[in-house]
């Protein structure tokens, strides 16, 4: 099918960008590349009054770090952040992640704050970010604000972005030294939608005893979950198997994945509880 | 509802209109600018069937405004070959090996692969080529004879 009927801004500055959200919020969406909203639109499925296209904002596709943080602009590409040996240096569980989104023709036009704002549970980087202690700047003409994954990520499909606001930047603090990483996650079919996975980071000390960990889960809520309890309870501990294991088990034991036509409750739980069991083994591996 | 004037390089030539801003690329390319080679399948980005490059890169043209793409490089399956001359390598590849049947996707294979050949990528291994191409669905062949035309147009633009 085809888009309905809209009014179509595409502003050359954030600054315009934000006024045109002022006014216009509540019945304008951004439009970033449109791989999630240009789908719903020609469905129909999505009927807003106005769109503000935000792919002329060039001064938002960035990379760049500064005082150990990974400043990634909200219009930066997939394949940009894919091929950016800045990232992989610094932060290359992004590398890992964002490989991982959709297919090559979705990764050339898809936006890492596009990726945010649609907040999918089952994509990628939002998980890859609530891993990595991520801030987002939000902007408008109100002033702005940083907020962190938690406050982010209501639920399926929703932020805590008010009409008014953009997202402009995502700040990735660089891990620390002797950190290990791993993105993993398992679809049916190369390029679907995953059906779980899990973005694990641990910092091991000279004698190789955990001394942070973090855990993030994918497609296990309808928000991205950190395993806060699970990483508590892995520091200080020397990661063997038996630890994984058990680190691995505590990590889905509050989750109730969303049980749909690909997978019940019961299949995704062990699902992600399988993934985080190799991450943390393929982490602990390269930290 | 207003329109807006765009103008939109396809394979080297300028094609002009005036448009709503809903009009997705790939009806452009196919209704203003003529070049049916272009093919729409499902319309929502899942089958890559109307794959082109924009500005080099393949894209879903079904999930891209035509405004969008307002003084913008875009190149369809009509810009592989010549008029008059020879089959590009990957279609003769494509040709050569029965890597297709009904032949509907087959732009859309075309123009993902074409920059993914260009660039040479050192491993050409059967997993790089089904990775390459798995943004696009075939459900004639099996693929198998489309990894076969990969192969081989691979191994001849190498020289």
């Amino acid at each position: 099918m085809k888009p309905p009927l809209f009014e179509y801004h595409d502003p050359g500055s954030v600054d315009e960008a934000l006024a045109l959200l002022a006014e216009h919020g509540g019945e304008a969406k951004v439009l970033a590349s449109g791989q999630s909203l240009v789908p719903l639109l020609n469905f129909r499925l999505a009927r807003p009054e106005r769109l503000v296209d935000v792919n002329g904002l060039n001064e938002l596709a960035y990379l760049r770090t500064d005082d150990g943080v990974l400043r990634i602009g909200a219009l930066t590409r997939h394949a940009a952040l894919e091929r950016s040996k800045e990232a992989a240096a610094r932060v290359p569980l992004l590398g890992e992640a964002v490989a991982l989104v959709g297919h090559v023709q979705i990764r050339n036009r898809g936006t890492v704050g596009g990726s945010v704002a649609h907040a999918d549970p089952a994509a990628e980087l939002p998980v890859a970010f609530s891993a990595l202690d991520a801030r987002y700047r939000v902007r408008s003409t109100r002033g702005e604000r940083v907020v962190g994954s938690d406050e982010m990520f209501i639920t399926h499909l929703t932020t805590s972005l008010e009409p008014d606001e953009l997202l402009t930047e995502i700040e990735v603090p660089v891990p620390p030294a002797r950190t290990g990483f791993a993105f993993v996650e398992f679809a049916r079919r190369h390029g679907d939608f995953a059906l779980g996975g899990a973005a694990v980071l641990v910092t091991l000390d000279d004698a190789g005893v955990c001394t942070r960990a973090r855990i993030a889960l994918l497609a296990a809520a309808p928000t991205p979950v950190r395993a806060r309890e699970t990483e508590e309870w892995l520091t200080g501990l020397r990661l063997d198997p038996p630890a994984m294991g058990e680190a691995a088990a505590r990590a889905v034991a509050g989750i109730h994945p969303t049980s749909d036509i690909h997978g019940g409750t019961e299949y995704r739980r062990a699902l992600v509880e399988a993934l985080v069991r190799r991450a943390l083994a393929q982490a602990t591996e390269r930290a | 509802m207003s329109t807006r004037a765009i103008s939109i390089e396809i394979n080297g030539r300028s094609y002009e209109g005036t448009v709503e801003p809903r009009l997705l690329l790939s009806d452009f390319i196919r209704h203003e600018a003529h070049l049916t080679g272009t093919n729409v399948g499902c319309e929502h980005g899942v089958c890559g069937a109307c794959t082109v490059q924009l500005d080099g890169e393949p894209i879903r043209s079904c999930l891209m405004l035509a405004v969008q793409a307002d003084r913008r490089s875009v190149r369809t399956v009509e810009g592989l070959a010549p008029p008059e001359g020879e089959l590009h390598p990957l279609q003769q590849a494509f040709h050569e090996t029965h890597a297709l049947q009904c032949g509907f996707c087959t732009p859309g294979f075309l123009m993902t692969l074409e920059p993914f050949l260009a660039a040479g990528p050192v491993q050409l291994d059967d997993g790089a080529i089904r990775a390459a191409l798995a943004g696009n669905l075939c459900r004639c062949t099996g693929y198998q004879n489309i990894v076969e035309a990969v192969r081989l147009a691979a191994m001849r633009m190498r020289g």
